[in-house]
């Protein structure tokens, strides 16, 4: 499954992974002296579901600004549909399709769900800043478009119930699903999940685990995550990769990151001489 | 008894109702349903276009007369129009509790040999893969949301949208073949088959006639005046027989509008955009309402709460008589006027009964306190007694006689006899026509004369011709002194309080009565918010020694209503505890409608009933638990026995 061929196949429960999407080469990150990423390459398939795991400190939420594009790596190229990446600003890197989710929730409290979920569409959006104040035309047409799609993402992730609600009223784990359903809404051909189960119940876990593959099957979402509970990780994704102090450590099948001995060590902890 | 079709002008069944509203009530809104937050509609025209649809599907797929067709999910009208083609084709219709687990629904696929299912979603597809191997007889499934379930084998298994792209594909072929079908069905032929929850026992499958439900509908809206510009809310579980007849066999003799909600968490919403005109609910409803409303006036401000417990004291007094139309005072009427514009009439509206015109409850007693709550704001709420094998009508209330203690006259057609021991019996043209594959039940229920033993004990009042139900026949005892043990009647005086969700009463001969008592954790959980009280856990706030305190209050004044009635005195509560978990229909303790199976807390509960009667003060308990995925699990809690003051009762001390 590992091999660099850029064939898309067919995986056993019936799904189709694509080529490559994206490719990060030879990533290095450096906060003054503090290397955060140490070249790092790695690649995310067209249709998978990709995790990158690692002990605190390990670099993964830095690794997933990168492909942001939060932060610019002092070395190293970002390859995105076969072409490379120059530095780019985020809100240009959402422009290109990439969408993602925050492990401290950044949702707009004041604002309704629905309201929250509609600005997932403002990319979608053209109408200038007079046609929408009079409302006419335009404007009108791509609110009820976008507000149809909305509510089919509503409908998918089941919060139809808080649709009108105040998102600062929500609990926690209602509050993580409100966000997936904004960067769902941004219709993104890969959508970042920066540990989306993060203080979750089981229950919400489950619930969310199921939202997660339904995604990925029912849209054909690409979709990179960063997670900690190791076994929602296996259960889920198609390719792991493990990191350690910014170095890439492992990277292959569930089964196969779970029998590689530097990420047995990195977990269980050794001996440093 | 004799009723033929002529008396409803040849309409002898639920298709040929829906050809007859498909030509009269053409453009007129048939089904709604909130789907992507707005309310879609179909009117009858297309209604009819898609039950045609689907059933040249199932004709195409294969379905044969007589074949049983299992219903299974929340009401959408989807399933309701699979009902109606399943019955166009010649089928059986069979819905079945959607929360079922597997191992009941395995049961009642089994039982009457299901050869197809029309189901919901991934979750329902996935229990009935589970189950297929022992069902011999199951062939093929449909489901209506596709989503997650892109991957699995087809070859039995379809989309909803595909079977009737299929059925309108092959119209040519087969609508010689389904008006032929359709012309078949006659007064006799069976309309549905519900399978009743039952207090005790495996659930039996109650077989009901075109003439049933035709005949229940047609009569039961004569008696309410019901018309095609009724509007009600579909949202009581389709396996249920009140179901089927408003939203299936009253809307399609009467014509009027079928609104479903957009899930179960959006019910209260929904139903207050809709705003139905009849309106149907079980108790427990009313009875978790009246707890939100009174939650949400303790953290209202106080010139509205202070409004709101005037106007209501006022209501109280004076409300119930307005509304059956009795003498009251000018001043009374004005004030009560004006109590409705501030008060009633925005709270009515909230709530989404603004503009009911009748509704119903049934199924269990309700608590009086709560129904005069409701008929004090001018909410013509109405009592009727009904049972699945009577296609649901017995008793009704006659509008301007209604009563907290009574369920009413009999319905029309209906005739009713009590019989020595005080069980009520009844016959009319709703009596079902037998339990399937069951004759000797169908034998122990129902007499040669026609004569259906309900198994409620019950009598007329001698002055309003009214009848009262004392309880569950085999559920009402003697103590040990020989007094009359009627559990019910004190657990609905509990169960007023808000913070009272579930209450059991034991006592059967016995020399006094203990309780169980489950807390609402809605009313409790917000008060424990406001107090400042943490809690981790039902458990740990259910064993909370401020909770206990309020909970002994409730049942000591409990204990002083119940002591007014000489003849229930003795049921007065000695010792009670707080349950550690909620009553539950996934661990058999409660059916599916939410009734408690007495006899079964008794049997799995029997240490803690042991220790209220040992007198200790606290005891250990371990308690199964089922999950709602069918795995089980077990929770163990140390329970606090606590004694509760009662009034002396004066046989007794004089006895001592």
């Amino acid at each position: 499954m590992n091999d660099m061929s850029n064939d898309s196949f067919v995986t056993d429960d019936g799904r189709t992974i694509g080529g490559v999407v994206m490719e990060m080469k030879n990533i290095t990150l450096r906060f003054g002296g503090v290397k955060a990423i140490t070249d790092i390459s790695f690649d995310i398939r067209e249709g998978e579901i990709r995790a990158i795991i690692g002990p605190n400190g390990a670099g993964k939420s830095s690794m997933l600004n990168v492909i942001s594009g939060f932060y610019v790596p002092q070395e190293g190229e970002v390859w995105y549909k076969g072409a490379k990446r120059p530095p780019m600003k985020p809100y240009q890197v959402a422009q290109q399709g990439i969408a993602r989710t925050f492990q401290n929730i950044a949702l707009f409290e004041g604002m309704s769900v629905l309201d929250n979920v509609m600005t997932g569409r403002l990319r979608q959006m053209n109408a200038n800043l007079i046609q929408q104040a009079l409302w006419k035309g335009k404007a009108e047409k791509e609110e009820v478009e976008n507000r149809a799609f909305v509510e089919r993402i509503i409908d998918f992730l089941e919060i139809q119930h808080i649709r009108k609600t105040p998102v600062g009223r929500l609990p926690y784990g209602l509050k993580k699903r409100v966000e997936l359903a904004r960067a769902l809404a941004a219709e993104p051909s890969i959508l970042l999940l920066d540990e989306p189960m993060a203080g979750m119940n089981v229950e919400e876990k489950e619930d969310m685990s199921r939202f997660i593959l339904d995604m990925n099957d029912e849209f054909g979402t690409t979709i990179a995550l960063i997670e900690h509970d190791m076994g929602v990780v296996m259960d889920l994704s198609d390719r792991v990769v493990v990191m350690d102090y910014g170095k890439k450590i492992g990277d292959g099948t569930p089964d196969e990151v779970r029998n590689n001995q530097d990420v047995i060590d990195a977990y269980l902890g050794v001996a440093h001489d | 008894m004799a009723q033929s079709s002529q008396a409803t002008g040849g309409l002898a069944s639920i298709p040929a109702l829906l050809q007859r509203n498909a030509t009269q009530f053409a453009d007129k809104d048939a089904y709604r349903e909130k789907e992507f937050g707005i309310w879609q509609t179909w009117t009858w025209a297309e209604t009819a276009n898609e039950i045609e649809a689907l059933a040249l599907g199932l004709i195409n797929l294969g379905v044969s007369e007589g074949d049983f067709v299992a219903i299974i999910g929340r009401n959408r009208p989807y399933f309701y129009w699979s009902m109606v083609a399943a019955q166009c084709v010649g089928a059986v219709p069979v819905p079945v509790y959607q929360d079922s687990a597997a191992d009941e629904m395995e049961y009642i696929l089994g039982h009457c040999g299901a050869k197809y299912a029309i189901v919901e979603d991934q979750e329902q597809v996935d229990k009935i893969i589970d189950i297929q191997d022992s069902l011999h007889q199951f062939e093929h499934m449909i489901y209506i949301d596709p989503r997650g379930l892109r991957k699995y084998d087809h070859h039995q298994l379809h989309e909803f949208s595909h079977i009737q792209a299929q059925g309108r594909a092959a119209r040519d072929e087969w609508i010689t073949d389904l008006e032929a079908r359709r012309g078949k069905l006659t007064y006799d032929s069976t309309c549905v088959m519900l399978y009743t929850s039952g207090t005790t026992g495996k659930p039996k499958g109650v077989v009901l006639s075109n003439r049933n439900v035709i005949e229940s509908a047609k009569n039961s809206a004569e008696f309410d005046g019901l018309t095609a510009g009724e509007e009600i809310l579909a949202y009581l579980p389709m396996a249920w027989v009140g179901d089927f007849i408003f939203s299936v066999g009253q809307a399609y003799w009467t014509g009027f509008c079928v609104n479903c909600p957009e899930s179960a968490d959006t019910m209260m919403t929904d139903l207050r955009e809709i705003g139905p005109t009849y309106y149907f609910a079980p108790p427990r409803v009313f009875e978790t309402q009246l707890t939100n409303v009174m939650i949400r006036m303790e953290d209202a401000g106080n010139l509205k709460r202070r409004m709101f417990h005037r106007f209501m004291e006022h209501a109280k007094k004076v409300g119930g008589d307005i509304l059956d139309g009795n003498p009251v005072s000018f001043m009374d009427r004005l004030k009560y006027r004006l109590g409705d514009m501030l008060v009633y009439g925005p709270l009515k509206d909230t709530l989404g009964f603004g503009r009911v015109r009748v509704g119903y409850t049934a199924g269990e007693a309700i608590g009086p306190e709560i129904f005069e709550f409701y008929r004090s704001l001018g909410i013509n709420l109405k009592q009727l007694y009904g049972q699945t094998e009577a296609t649901v009508f017995i008793t009704a209330q006659p509008d301007g006689q209604v009563r907290a203690d009574t369920v009413g006259v009999p319905a029309p057609d209906v005739e009713i006899k009590i019989d020595d021991n005080g069980e009520i019996h009844y016959r009319s043209p709703g009596v079902f026509v037998e339990y399937f594959n069951n004759p000797e039940s169908t034998a122990s229920t129902k007499d040669a004369e026609g004569w259906v033993a309900t198994g409620d004990a019950g009598f007329f009042e001698k002055d309003s011709g009214h009848l009262r139900i004392i309880d569950r026949a085999k559920d009402v005892g003697k103590m040990a002194d020989g007094a009359m043990f009627a559990p019910k009647y004190v657990e609905n005086k509990l169960k007023f309080y808000p913070d009272i969700l579930e209450a059991v009463l034991f006592g059967n001969g016995k020399d006094r009565c203990v309780a169980f008592i489950n807390i609402d954790l809605t009313a409790v959980g917000n008060w424990a918010e406001r107090n400042n009280i943490p809690y981790a856990s039902y458990q740990e706030l259910a064993g909370h020694p401020k909770v206990l305190e309020t909970i002994q209050g409730h049942v000591e004044t409990v204990n002083k209503s119940v002591a007014d009635d000489p003849m229930l005195a003795g049921c007065q509560i000695h010792r009670f505890l707080v349950l550690h978990k909620e009553l539950d229909a996934d661990d058999g303790e409660m059916t599916r409608t939410r009734k408690v199976r007495r006899v079964i807390v008794a049997d799995k509960y029997s240490d803690l009933v042991e220790a209220l009667y040992g007198g200790a003060s606290s005891v250990s308990t371990e308690t199964e638990v089922t999950y709602e995925d069918g795995r089980k699990g077990s929770i163990r809690a140390t329970l606090e026995l606590r004694d509760a003051a009662v009034v002396p009762v004066a046989s007794k001390v004089a006895a001592e």
